[in-house]
């Protein structure tokens, strides 16, 4: 059988592992696609390749596709996400003396997100500075969300600036950041050379927030049906056979080889096993949904999720919150998951969209098999979305 | 807008840096600044406020760029990302030579255009020279190797030189591998006979 080849770029982190999953343990081949995986130094490199042409699909910041259809940013094109490839994953990180202060400021093991922002705010001096990968990032909406929530008005008290990950560390010890939210490993690899300490998991302030999309541009989507539908399928085994937990110590090996993420195996497992060192002499703790793949309808691309990112990107952009909404549901394609993948007996919600940050226990619901369950998915502020209020 | 296009060029290699602004004043442009790429970069870049910026593709930094495409970022005057704005053709040619370019919102296209297509021409150069040199290391560490192996030769087994690498040539020829890579072997085994 003549194997359908897929260009797929993606940017080494503990987050790609459903990509790599599916080219090396053989379930993209199973679904006849040559995935051939293309690592990028740059979301911008990969972004642009991935416009271009020269990726089929890429391995994507959930903001970015629905930011490009929105004109927002320097491209504008129609960008589809296809399925989340992964749930949470990122850590926010500072300085060991800013992480000193913080804890004679309250900011305990056991502290609540709340209190962690109010310690940092105060650790700070002056204006808050962050760095993040990408403008266009869930590390950025996070940020935004949090701090927001908790006074801080962007830019006059607080100023979230893209920076490399590799260049985090310096620019903290240089002064211009004070903290940073990076993807794993970025953030156990800043703890292990004392450069920096954890101070909160994402996951603190979204419980269950979409990371990164299988991104496609529209019409490469629109004009290779079988192509998008074998890929999906090859992908969503991926992330099933990620959600087995004896699977994780193997995946991080196969991550940590030179042409993927090229780092310790153990450092990746750290992210993969949900268990983080805070500190460079810490013990490992559990960060219960730290990072995700599969389970709690992990992959399906809810309507609500990009309605929530075009909700505020449109406000701080002061671009039409109906008009954004509209582009955003069109955005995650449920449509594709629910044709692509009810074939192969996967679980599928009922619903395109769910008022999110609801669930603070998880809840049944309503799916195609009948035997899907929601994990937490709360706000650190206990607020609800609803993507109804958006029309 | 007559005033000349100032134009920023973020590059660390101060010898990349050279030819690419060298091609730049030879096309008539003065306005230029090489800026290192390191953290400061944001605020420098906020500081010089150019109509251009030219960065290699393979640049991580160029993340650092993506805020100068919006609206409300720190500069004033929105800068955008040069695929989004030109022909496919052009935009192909830059990202092929390896460059990466910002344009600001306004800039007139036949004003920008011959700038990109000065920066294209250079980067193709600078991707050239930067091939050669990297094939004349791996040549040069080639020769070391293989005089070393013949060294060994020579003294293990009291043979001149050229009859020294008579046999290296033999014993690569007959196990069909390189005579480099023969080499290499021969004086990994003698370190670990030593």
């Amino acid at each position: 059988m003549r194997l359908r080849r897929v260009q797929c770029g993606f940017i080494p982190l503990a987050d790609c592992a459903p990509l790599v999953v599916a080219r090396e343990f053989g379930f993209a081949a199973g679904e006849g696609i040559d995935l051939v995986l293309g690592r990028e130094p740059s979301w911008s490199a990969l972004r642009d390749r991935m416009a271009l042409g020269h990726y089929d699909v890429a391995h994507m910041l959930s903001p970015v596709p629905v930011a490009m259809s929105m004109g927002l940013g320097g491209l504008h094109r129609r960008i589809d996400a296809l399925m989340v490839l992964s749930v949470n994953g990122n850590v926010i990180g500072t300085s060991p003396a800013i992480a000193a202060r913080m804890r004679a400021n309250g900011a305990t093991e056991t502290a609540r997100a709340e209190t962690i922002g109010r310690a940092l705010i105060a650790a700070a001096d002056g204006r808050l500075r962050i760095g993040v990968p990408f403008p266009f990032s869930m590390h950025a909406e996070l940020l935004y969300y949090w701090l927001n929530a908790l006074g801080l008005a962007a830019p006059r008290d607080l100023v979230i600036r893209a920076v490399p990950p590799q260049r985090m560390a310096e620019a903290m010890a240089l002064g211009e950041i004070d903290a940073f939210c990076v993807g794993e490993p970025w953030g156990s690899i800043a703890v292990e050379r004392g450069v920096a300490e954890l101070v909160l998991p994402g996951c603190a302030i979204w419980r269950f927030a979409p990371e990164k999309v299988l991104a496609a541009r529209h019409e490469w989507v629109e004009t290779q049906p079988e192509t998008v539908a074998a890929l999906m399928r090859a992908l969503w085994r991926a992330a099933r056979w990620l959600a087995d937990e004896t699977n994780r110590a193997i995946a991080s090996e196969i991550l940590a080889r030179p042409g993927y993420v090229d780092v310790p195996a153990e450092i990746l497992e750290r992210a993969l096993t949900r268990r983080l060192a805070f500190t460079q002499t810490g013990a490992l703790r559990d960060v219960p949904g730290l990072l995700e793949f599969f389970a709690g309808a992990a992959t399906f691309p809810w309507h609500s999720q990009a309605v929530w990112i075009a909700s505020r990107l449109a406000q701080r952009a002061g671009s039409d919150p109906a008009e954004a909404a509209r582009i955003a549901r069109q955005c995650f394609r449920a449509d594709l998951y629910r044709a692509n993948l009810a074939p192969i007996g996967a679980d599928i919600p009922l619903d395109c969209e769910k008022p999110e940050g609801e669930l603070a226990a998880p809840r049944a619901i309503r799916s195609s098999r009948g035997h899907l369950t929601l994990g937490p998915d709360a706000f650190f502020d206990h607020r609800v979305f609803d993507p109804a209020d958006q029309i | 807008m007559n005033r000349r296009i100032r134009i920023a060029v973020i590059e660390m290699d101060r010898d990349r840096a050279r030819l690419i602004a060298d091609g730049l004043r030879a096309a008539g442009h003065t306005e230029i600044t090489i800026l290192p790429d390191d953290t400061s970069l944001a605020r420098r870049l906020g500081e010089l406020n150019p109509d251009i910026v030219l960065i290699d593709v393979e640049n991580p930094s160029r993340d650092m760029l993506e805020e100068l495409a919006l609206a409300s970022g720190p500069l004033e005057r929105p800068v955008a990302m040069f695929v989004g704005r030109s022909d496919g053709a052009t935009t192909r040619a830059a990202i092929e030579a390896g460059l990466s370019a910002y344009v600001v919102d306004g800039l007139r296209e036949e004003r920008f255009q011959p700038i990109i297509d000065v920066a294209i021409a250079r980067f193709h150069m600078v991707a050239r020279i930067r091939d050669e040199l990297e094939t004349t290391r791996a040549a040069l560490a080639e020769r070391k190797t293989i005089d070393q192996a013949k060294g060994l030769i020579m003294k293990a087994r009291g043979l001149p030189e050229e009859e020294a690498y008579a046999l290296l040539r033999k014993t690569a020829m007959d196990q069909g591998r390189k005579v480099a890579e023969v080499a290499r072997a021969l004086i990994i085994a003698s370190d670990l006979l030593r």
